[in-house]
């Protein structure tokens, strides 16, 4: 894997990213559709009867929003916006069919790092997640120094952990459960 | 003189310095806003016993906890609030360019003047601003939403605007999730009990901005090298010419986030997306295509625009009592833990209260800026620190701002699973700060709809009341508008436009 990718990219490339653009418009008219079903057939068979006879039903607002996003989604689709195609040395890009070429597995880890940490946070309490998410966050990106990392970590989430509940009020569990606190 | 002599005391001067630093510092934090904060801070001020002291501590962390907010929009593309979302557009890259500490230096004095400006607005306009407001019903504040979303085709570039109206109505979907405060029933939580409640604005915000952002940062790593030197992110001088460009945008956006600000309900956040929008399209073409990439201007808009909105909307509050955003609500129930009660009276009965609060507003900006400034190239050294330990603390951070405004785990998943998604759609050029625009308007939106449409009996209020319609109009041109210059300027490349 190398470390990050030139900048110079063919512009034929900029092509994949137009047909993404459409697909993820496809999956957005989609929901839309979704949405635009529940709020037209099903969120109003439960509604008081006076509330029948009032202007403003809670599915009013959703059916504008569905069809006026059916309609966004499909102009998306059938391509009637034509857009610039961004510049090819534009460094904010990525260009998503060549994804193999960057950093992905860090990547990956990290975000089931974070899936981890929202799932662990509870049951082994703040500090030891936090120390622990911040340690293998920074082990997966390349860093070797465990005495400093070790030593920041400890510092970082014993201070916000105190800031945030000593300070402010807000309760952290600091410790597993089996702990008692 | 009342006012000046309660503001300048020396325990007032002490609770202006200490309220400035708290609110900076807790406010970089994501996920704690000035709301937050104040609420925090009220048994604080209440325990001092007096209400001018405690007002000034209390205005004191509003205006420190908004430079805060726009402290993390800056570095780490991590808006805590919502009326910093706009301050990250050209913020976060300029900061990438190795430009923190000039970006940090713009923000600050941008928030000065604006807060300044609104500060003497305040004292010479406030009760005949107040009768102004009055006159804006539901109708108006519908229409004059509908105006910040369309200004969102300010954000889109060339040809993207159905991209963009299309997040935003995403982001309006995204609100009617959950139980809202005007139909005492869920929608679209497919039964799911977390949902009941609706989707958190920080979770989303995270998901947004600094999720795919950290994993931009992850993915590529020569991102993460700033373009400048550390000497240059720490360098805070703008030079005659920036200083000459950015202060009519400042002026201009101090006044017309004042004005926003004093309408109840409409405050700080719709003031710094219009003032960016706003700023944006009467920008030359070429200062246009520099927004969204750096732009001092783009900048400097949303910073004063949000300042002054903030003390425009102390014109409600003090001279009707009514609290124009959730944060002056807090305020007012901190004013009435305190016995005092805001309203027409206020001036008449406990002028010292009034003008006290007004002088510490303008107090609390000088002391803002004498306090960050010279801090500013030590928060700016953020960006220096080695990616390895930067992107782990991002990630944490984000995961801390949305657990702490929710208190709930499965808050986080829903971040990560949101933050894929965002990724993905940056991929694919989608801009994603209007669907968070359309989030944060949504429920205002509905609920100013639906009075409108009780109160009218059917949507005839679009056409019957002068002012709906005239700012319905400007919604329509504004977004009608980009397509038609995009259009003609295709045209013209092509050689098939008129005259050629």
């Amino acid at each position: 894997m190398s470390g990050g990718i030139s900048r110079r990219t063919p512009l034929k490339v900029r092509g994949d990213i137009m047909a993404l653009d459409r697909w993820i418009a496809l999956i957005l008219l989609l929901m839309s559709a979704t949405y635009a079903y529940t709020a037209f057939f099903t969120m109003d068979g439960n509604l008081a009867p006076f509330m029948r006879n009032t202007p403003i039903w809670p599915s009013t607002f959703p059916k504008v929003l569905s069809v006026l996003a059916m309609i966004a989604a499909l102009t998306i689709v059938l391509g009637f916006e034509k857009s610039d195609a961004p510049r090819d040395d534009d460094p904010s890009v990525i260009v998503y069919r060549r994804l193999l070429d960057y950093q992905v597995v860090p990547a990956l880890v990290l975000l089931g790092l974070m899936v981890a940490y929202a799932l662990l946070l509870r049951p082994i309490g703040f500090l030891t997640a936090t120390v622990g998410f911040l340690v293998i966050g920074s082990l997966v990106l390349g860093e070797r120094r465990l005495h400093i990392l070790i030593l920041v970590a400890v510092i970082a989430a014993g201070g916000i952990w105190y800031l945030v509940q000593e300070v402010l009020g807000i309760f952290l569990r600091p410790w597993p459960f089996f702990m008692g606190v | 003189m009342i006012g000046l002599a309660t503001a300048f005391s020396l325990t007032n001067i002490l609770m202006v310095i200490g309220g400035c630093l708290i609110g900076t510092f807790i406010g970089m934090l994501p996920g704690l806003g000035p709301m937050s904060i104040i609420a925090i801070m009220i048994p604080v001020a209440i325990s001092i016993g007096d209400p001018s002291a405690a007002l000034i501590l209390l205005a004191g962390v509003y205006y420190g906890a908004i430079f805060g907010g726009s402290t993390s929009s800056i570095l780490i593309n991590a808006p805590g609030v919502a009326s910093t979302v706009a301050t990250s557009f050209d913020g976060y890259p300029l900061a990438r360019q190795g430009k923190a500490g000039k970006a940090l230096t713009v923000a600050a004095i941008s928030s000065f003047v604006g807060g300044t400006i609104g500060a003497i607005l305040l004292m010479i306009f406030a009760p005949a601003l107040s009768s102004v407001a009055l006159l804006f019903g539901s109708p108006e504040y519908f229409a004059l939403m509908i105006v910040g979303l369309s200004a969102i085709a300010a954000f889109a570039g060339t040809g993207q605007v159905a991209k963009a109206l299309l997040m935003t109505l995403v982001g309006l979907m995204l609100a009617t999730i959950g139980e809202g405060v005007l139909f005492n029933m869920p929608r679209f939580t497919f039964g799911v009990m977390d949902l009941q409640s609706g989707l958190g604005f920080i979770t989303l915000a995270m998901a947004m901005f600094a999720l795919p952002e950290a994993m931009y940062l992850i993915l590529d790593p020569n991102r993460s090298k700033t373009e400048g030197g550390t000497n240059e992110i720490k360098d805070l001088r703008i030079t005659r010419a920036e200083a000459r460009s950015i202060a009519p945008v400042i002026g201009r956006q101090s006044i017309q986030g004042f004005l926003i600000g004093v309408l109840p309900g409409a405050g700080a956040t719709i003031a710094s997306f219009l003032g960016y929008a706003v700023e944006r399209n009467i920008a030359s073409k070429e200062d246009q295509e520099q927004f969204g990439k750096g732009s001092l201007k783009g900048l400097a808009a949303p910073e004063s625009a949000n300042n002054a909105a903030c003390t425009g909307s102390f014109v409600p509050l003090l001279t009707l009592g009514i609290p124009g955003s959730g944060t002056t609500a807090i305020l007012l129930g901190a004013l009435i833990a305190l016995n005092v009660s805001p309203g027409p009276r206020l001036m008449i009965d406990e002028p010292q209260i009034f003008w006290a609060v007004i002088i510490s507003m303008y107090l609390g900006n000088v002391v803002l800026l004498i306090l960050n400034l010279p801090l500013i190239p030590y928060i700016a050294k953020i960006l220096a620190v080695p990616r390895t330990f930067l992107i782990p603390f991002i990630l944490f951070f984000t995961l801390m701002g949305a657990y702490i405004g929710q208190n709930n785990a499965t808050e986080l998943l829903i971040l990560v699973g949101l933050g894929v998604c965002a990724t993905i759609l940056r991929f694919a050029d989608y801009p994603l700060a209007p669907l968070l625009i359309g989030f944060i308007l949504g429920p205002m939106l509905e609920n100013n709809f639906s009075r409108s449409m009780n109160l009218f009996d059917g949507p005839i209020f679009m056409v019957e009341r002068p002012l709906t319609l005239g700012l319905l109009v400007i919604a329509a041109l504004l977004i009608v508008l980009p397509s038609y210059r995009a259009r003609r300027a295709r045209l013209r490349a092509q050689g098939v436009a008129d005259g050629d």
